[in-house]
């Protein structure tokens, strides 16, 4: 029979018989092409899952066959990504399945010449002696008579790829053992946002979803390279775009974003503050605010106190420090009131005499004053005059002369604002890093805040400011942290100040009023769920059992410990620093003083391997035959291995589901933490040191599941989300108690699994709800989607609008309702007035749409948080060829430097040697890679899209310096060296500022030497300058040299950055001005 | 078109439904791709997207200066490619971009290109193994397991999409992922495309869909939005894979006026019969008047 049928299926035969007589079509048709079935059909089972790179976090489909992943695909159903993906997600199946991960533990012995195999449990054993041998040498008592209790030689970096299980173990095993240096990619990327918008509005994330963009009447793009960076979100904005909404791009540098805007506005790099600060004078002078927005849902109206002094023609604050360069903020409190920030620098005021830890925070408790209000706005010292004195010399003609942006163009910008706001528009901002990465990073953010305040735009529809977050769980490794200043849920990590006891923690670092009243609840629920039976009210729930900060112990601190050979021990979690964070060659150099490090990643990044191939061995700075460094590399497990949650960028926790077990020595970190923990436990088991209790007290109970007793990603997020004394999963931070019946390890993730459910993996179609997507994985806080949304409606509950009406009272129900989960108590009716003397949630008046905050206010002046001024004030990059203009201050007064030969900055612009580095330098992200590029450089598909580093220079600039194009340039700082291909392109404009032609030079960052594609790492010409309030660093305004050709090789690379230093006359002062 | 002859490749002339036409009965609707390159980001995700799916090998790293293309032409290895054009253009309207100069503006064209697909496919034309062949969606598909690699298909397409591949020595194109449409599924490009500029349907609908959007642009202002190989009137007769472009198809590396290079094969092929009609009349001719002598 088959034989029959194979003959009557010639083709020959086929042709006779069938229609197709010429044999074009059916009759030709193959055996193969008839059998042809997609992987996507023949698979066993569909997995669901989250994109691994950005966080935009889109909804994939893993297809699995056989117990393998076959395919990967964007999942239709999901509300915010609809099943698209970008060239990185499309990507997915060659990053997981690809043979560019690693397999199998490495180990590099002290002074060996290369990598050995080691079975993992021998290397986890020496691991765990590793730690237990240096914390035992670095550990600390006491710092300068404080109880620190603290380990001070061990530290960790990374989390920001990782799912929020696995950065809760990090913290919480790490904390456990005293370990205080846990940071992530979230302090490089975002952090200056966590601030500017916590201290602005009360929660450091995202006010919104891009989703909400398409209701945008205007969308601001600026410090944002969405359309590269976030290209599945970006949709939204041309959802927006064909609905009719005017789309602006301001950026020094035009990318595929700004080819797609309405409006492309360039500036200068390291100047937004000045255009923003303009439009702000705009508003205000033109009084084109949302007048009664305003009035009752800003500070505008509040008071300050009669000791603020105003910064001024030379830019600075009350309060300042030469000394120290440092900022007391005492005096820019509130008159007849004291407020706490909500967040950034929490401790600051703790500091102050008379609040620190004799505790005037205490003594004031219950009793902190109300604000004086001037509902006038005519009082000299309200908030409104201070604000307009403070940008009236922001005028057009000094954006024009600071930015180089013409006034028209200016104008039609402001414009656009103010058409575009009030009852019946909304206008949103989106930034991304370009806001975030200088030395006034959360005043870029403040002053978007601002600006967004007085035209009424937050909590609305179409309104807000979305901040677009680079990796998969960075949001979720800021909320979850692994970062050395805070606890899960934004607690601040507590410092170190004479018996300080829980009570005086939480008086001087919470607000009494709004929600950050109830901190008690939130910080006691979470000592119960780390040291469970063991934390009870006797011994303050355990609170000495956290380790003490004395001081900042950010990851650049960090790296400059390490270079003074203070810190032995790294652990680095898919993060890699050496091509990734500023400075480079400090980054490495660091690295080459430690006695052991741990790299857990898919690949051998430069971070594994600097001491065999690094540029230092390469200009024979280090030999491989003298670095005492133990090396561990373990491989890591992918995404589509392990069960967890990432939460995007809109605070949306997705659950992803395990797809395939690992391959060989590839384990999730989950599974890193979990038994090391309980390998650290066990050796110190019997220990009678009081160090010790807390790792042995802690609550280290968790199931393990599969071949490799992987411990059970949903016992960690049930833990997370939070239960009652009877065990029961509660349903909301409303629940939590102070007096030790609940336990939630992040009380701002409390609800993630309530009723027993994982509330992170719903996955109910877009078709069937709204375009929120209220029921796709879950939102934190309480699954609000959009926050602050009690401002959509009016102080008397009513929508502003009908066009953009959200949540509202219903006053015969006696709720709040709406589209969104109320971002307020539900039954508080508008007219509610707290009574004299209430405290917490109860402080928050009907009309105070603002729950975070100490005054329920959004804050256009900052009375506490920021560490370098109340209000957002430009000055210039620390690297900038150009005096500031609008101040006598050169550079931020209270930005934190650090001195080290290979950590040099520029002279300023009028001293001699300036010359010598006078282009800006600007950097960004391309579509087809990721960050540092550890997922992407070694990925072909994405690495053949963009095979090389290059530099973008406008053409005036290639014929004044002689570069050509597609040839090579070499860009030199006073801390390095690199080579670039040359792109001449008019993207690149020269700008005309203060009466002469600024040039600027484009660059991505995501190359290194080691991976498929590789290239000079753009972080060794930048230089560790940080934002005071954040640490994040400054690398979207840098300067540079560029001369056509290759750079040095070996000993003569070094040579060269010396000889350009010492022609510039660069010494150890330049820049460090106050 | 001028022949108009009894030839028999002149079947593929006619201006029916390419499917049925090629003998598929009760042929699903014609399916093919409207790429709106004025919602193009430049992401390229429709290149890695089909590579992955496609299983299309890498094919390099090659820094080419050329914008943001690396992948320079559509080739066996590459079935979706996005071009850059970096445009220095006139003064710039009200409300648009804002140029280098007051008199002088610019835009940055990106435009995601594939295998058209053609109603009149020269490549389907001379593939002599039937390797080529037209699917029942009305696309054109080579058949890995018939083709040869002989390669006559290659300087065939007006387009220059069809390209050998060295290591295997087969011809290879976009299928319009055959596979994934036989399964009710849309190909892997349009499926990742971030902004939907990339649009899979049914050819009708995707014509109508585009025309509207030009009369959407019009009416914005960007008159120079117009449609690329829509029209069944065209010298292919019209796409299986059409565009939206804003600007002169050259500018973005597409041939303003592809003809079918077959076109005039029917024509030829009655001239050879004419031709070798004349000459067996003429032999005869000589024959029969040896005979008579």
């Amino acid at each position: 029979m088959a034989k029959r049928a194979q003959v009557t299926d010639w083709p020959l035969l086929r042709q006779l018989r069938g229609k197709d007589h010429l044999g074009r079509g059916a009759a030709v048709k193959s055996r193969v092409s008839k059998e042809l079935q997609p992987r996507t059909v023949t698979a066993d089972r569909i997995v669901k899952s989250v994109c691994p790179y950005c966080a935009v976090g889109c909804a994939q489909n893993v297809y699995v066959k056989d117990e393998q992943v076959v395919q990967i695909e964007g999942d239709p159903d999901a509300p915010h990504s609809r099943g698209r993906l970008c060239p990185k997600g499309s990507a997915t199946l060659q990053l997981t399945t690809g043979d560019a991960r690693e397999q199998h533990v490495l180990y590099r012995a002290p002074y060996a010449a290369d990598w050995e195999r080691l079975d993992l449990e021998t290397a986890m054993e020496m691991v765990t002696e590793r730690i237990i041998a240096t914390r035992e040498a670095g550990w600390e008592d006491e710092h300068e008579g404080k109880k620190t209790r603290r380990c001070t030689n061990i530290a960790a970096l990374g989390g920001a790829t990782l799912d929020n299980e696995e950065n809760y173990l990090i913290k919480k095993l790490f904390t456990g053992l005293g370990i205080t240096q846990i940071e992530n990619q979230a302090r490089v990327c975002h952090s200056s946002t966590v601030v500017g918008l916590g201290t602005s509005f009360g929660r450091g994330a995202s006010s919104t979803l891009p989703g909400d963009l398409q209701h945008s009447d205007l969308i601001v793009l600026e410090g944002s390279n969405m359309a590269e960076a976030h290209p599945v979100a970006f949709q939204w904005v041309m959802e927006a775009k064909a609905r009719g909404a005017t789309i602006v791009h301001i950026d020094p540098h035009y990318s595929r974003t700004s080819a797609l805007a309405d409006l492309f506005v360039p500036l200068r790099a390291g100047t937004d503050i000045a255009f923003l600060g303009g439009i702000i004078n705009h508003v205000l002078q033109t009084e084109s605010d949302f007048r009664e927005y305003v009035l009752a849902y800003t500070n505008a109206p509040t008071i300050i106190g009669e000791d603020f002094d105003e910064a001024g023609a030379d830019g600075l604050f009350s309060g300042y420090d030469p000394e120290k360069m440092k900022y007391d903020p005492a005096s820019w409190q509130y008159e007849g009131a004291f407020v706490a920030a909500a967040s950034g620098q929490r401790d600051q005021l703790t500091e102050l005499e008379g609040v620190g830890h004799e505790g005037a925070g205490q003594e004031t408790e219950g009793a902190r004053g109300e604000p004086t209000l001037d509902e006038t706005l005519q009082h000299p010292r309200c908030v409104w005059q201070i604000l307009k004195r403070h940008y009236a010399s922001y005028t057009p003609e000094m954006v024009e002369r600071v930015c180089g942006v013409p006034p028209e163009v200016f104008a039609r910008v402001c414009e656009l604002f103010v058409e575009n706001s009030g009852r019946e528009r909304t206008a949103a901002f989106v930034h991304g890093v370009g806001w975030t990465q200088h030395t006034t990073g959360s005043q870029y953010i403040r002053a978007a805040s601002i600006l967004q305040l007085l035209l009424g735009n937050m909590g609305r529809p179409g309104g807000g400011v979305m901040a677009m977050r680079g990796h998969a769980s960075i949001q979720g490794s800021s909320d979850i942290p692994t970062l050395f200043d805070t606890l899960p849920g934004y607690i601040p990590m507590p410092h170190a100040h004479g018996h300080e006891t829980l009570d005086r923690f939480i008086a001087a670092d919470a607000p009494d009023k709004g929600f950050w009243g109830n901190m008690r609840a939130y910080t006691v629920s979470l000592l119960k769920a780390w040291w469970g039976d063991s934390a009870n009210a006797e011994n303050d729930y355990r609170f000495d059992y956290l380790p003490r900060l004395t001081g900042n112990e950010s990851t650049y601190d960090t790296v400059m410990a390490q270079v003074r050979g203070e810190v032995k021990g790294y652990f680095l979690l898919g993060q890699n620093p050496a091509v990734g964070s500023a400075n480079a060659r400090m980054q490495r150099l660091g690295m080459s003083k430690l006695d052991w490090l741990v790299v857990r990643d898919f690949s051998l990044i430069e971070s594994a391997t600097w001491w065999k191939d690094g540029p230092e061995i390469e200009s024979g700075e280090l030999r491989t035959e003298d670095v005492a460094t133990e090396v561990f590399f373990f491989p890591a497990a992918a995404h589509i291995e392990k069960n967890g949650t990432f939460t995007n960028t809109q605070r949306m926790v997705q659950w992803h589901h395990q797809a395939q077990e690992p391959k060989a020595d590839q384990r999730s970190e989950l599974w890193f933490m979990y038994h090391l923990g309980r390998r650290l436990r066990e050796r110190l088991a019997d220990s009678g040191q009081a160090r010790d209790r807390p790792l042995l007290e802690l609550t280290w109970e968790y199931p393990t599941e599969g071949p490799f007793d992987e411990p059970s990603a949903e016992a960690v997020l049930a833990e997370i989300s939070g239960r009652g004394a009877d065990g029961t999963q509660l349903s909301s931070y409303t629940e939590l108690k102070d007096d030790g019946t609940t336990a939630s390890g992040c009380w701002i993730y409390c609800g993630a699994y309530a009723d027993g459910v994982n509330q992170t993996a719903r996955r109910r179609p877009r078709g069937e709800q709204s375009w929120l997507g209220e029921d796709w994985a879950w939102a934190w806080p309480a699954n609000r989607r959009i926050l602050y949304n009690r401002a959509s409606a009016d102080p008397e509950g009513r929508p502003w609008s009908e066009r953009k009406k959200l949540v509202w009272w219903d006053a015969e129900a006696g709720k709040w309702t709406g589209y969104d989960v109320p971002d307020f108590q539900a039954d508080k009716p508008p007219s509610y007035r707290p009574p004299e003397g209430a405290t917490g949630p109860d402080a928050i008046a009907g009309d105070d749409p603002f729950i975070m905050q100490a005054d329920g206010r959004g804050w256009l002046f900052a009375p506490a948080g920021v560490g370098d001024g109340p209000l957002p004030t430009h000055y210039e990059a620390q690297d900038s060829p150009v005096r500031n203009r609008l101040h006598r201050h050169q550079r931020n007064p209270a930005r934190q430097l650090y001195e080290h030969e290979d950590n040099r900055y520029h002279p300023a612009p009028d001293e001699p040697g300036a010359d010598a580095y006078p282009f800006v330098l600007t950097t960004y992200r391309l579509t087809e890679h990721f960050t540092a590029g550890g997922m992407s450089r070694w990925t072909p598909y994405l690495a053949e899209l963009q095979p090389e580093l290059f530099c973008e220079v406008s053409p005036e600039l290639a014929a004044e310096r002689a570069l050509e194009h597609a040839g090579w340039a070499t860009l030199t700082t006073a801390r390095g060296v690199i080579e670039a291909r040359v792109m001449v392109t008019d993207r690149m404009t020269p700008l005309r500022v203060d009466g002469r032609i600024v040039h600027q030079i484009g660059m991505p960052y995501h190359w290194g030497p080691n991976g498929y594609a590789r290239g000079d790492a753009m972080n060794e010409l930048s230089a560790i300058a940080l934002d005071p309030s954040s640490h994040i660093q400054e690398v979207k305004a840098l300067t540079v040299d560029i001369r056509p050709g290759r750079r040095p090789r070996g000993a003569a690379r070094t040579q060269h950055v010396r000889d350009h230093r010492d022609a510039a006359g660069v010494t150890a002062r330049s820049g460090t001005d106050g | 078109m001028s022949a108009s002859g009894e030839g028999i490749l002149n079947v593929m002339m006619r201006g029916g439904d390419p499917a049925t036409e090629a003998g598929w009965e009760d042929a699903p609707p014609r399916m093919g791709f409207f790429t709106d390159t004025s919602i193009c980001i430049g992401c390229k995700a429709c290149e890695v997207a089909c590579k992955e799916w496609n299983e299309v090998p890498e094919d390099g790293l090659d820094w080419l200066g050329s914008s943001h293309d690396n992948t320079r032409h559509l080739g066996a290895d590459t079935w979706r490619h996005v071009a850059f054009v970096e445009q220095r253009v006139a003064a710039p309207r009200e409300d648009e971009q804002i140029g280098r100069g007051a008199d002088e503006g610019f835009r940055w064209l990106m435009a995601s290109d594939v295998c058209k697909h053609c109603t009149h496919a020269a490549c389907l034309d001379v593939c002599p193994t039937g390797a080529i062949f037209r699917t029942e969606f009305g696309t054109v598909v080579v058949q890995d397991d018939i083709c040869n690699g002989c390669g006559y298909c290659v300087p065939a397409c007006p387009y220059g999409v069809l390209d050998k591949r060295e290591s295997d020595g087969g011809i290879h194109k976009c299928t319009l992922c055959y596979d994934r449409l036989g399964a009710g599924q849309e190909p892997a490009c349009a499926k990742a495309c971030p902004t939907e500029s990339i649009q899979f349907g049914p050819l009708e609908e995707l014509r109508e869909r585009a025309a509207g959007r030009v009369e959407l642009l019009h009416e914005a202002g960007v008159t120079e939005a117009r449609l690329y190989g829509e029209d069944p009137a065209d010298g292919v007769g019209g796409d299986g894979a059409f565009f939206l472009l804003l600007d002169e198809p050259e500018v973005y590396g597409m041939p303003p006026d592809p003809v079918v290079t077959t076109r005039d094969l029917p024509a030829m092929w009655n001239r050879v019969a004419v031709a070798a009609g004349a000459l067996l009349v003429g032999a005869a001719l000589c024959f029969g008047g040896g005979d008579r002598s």
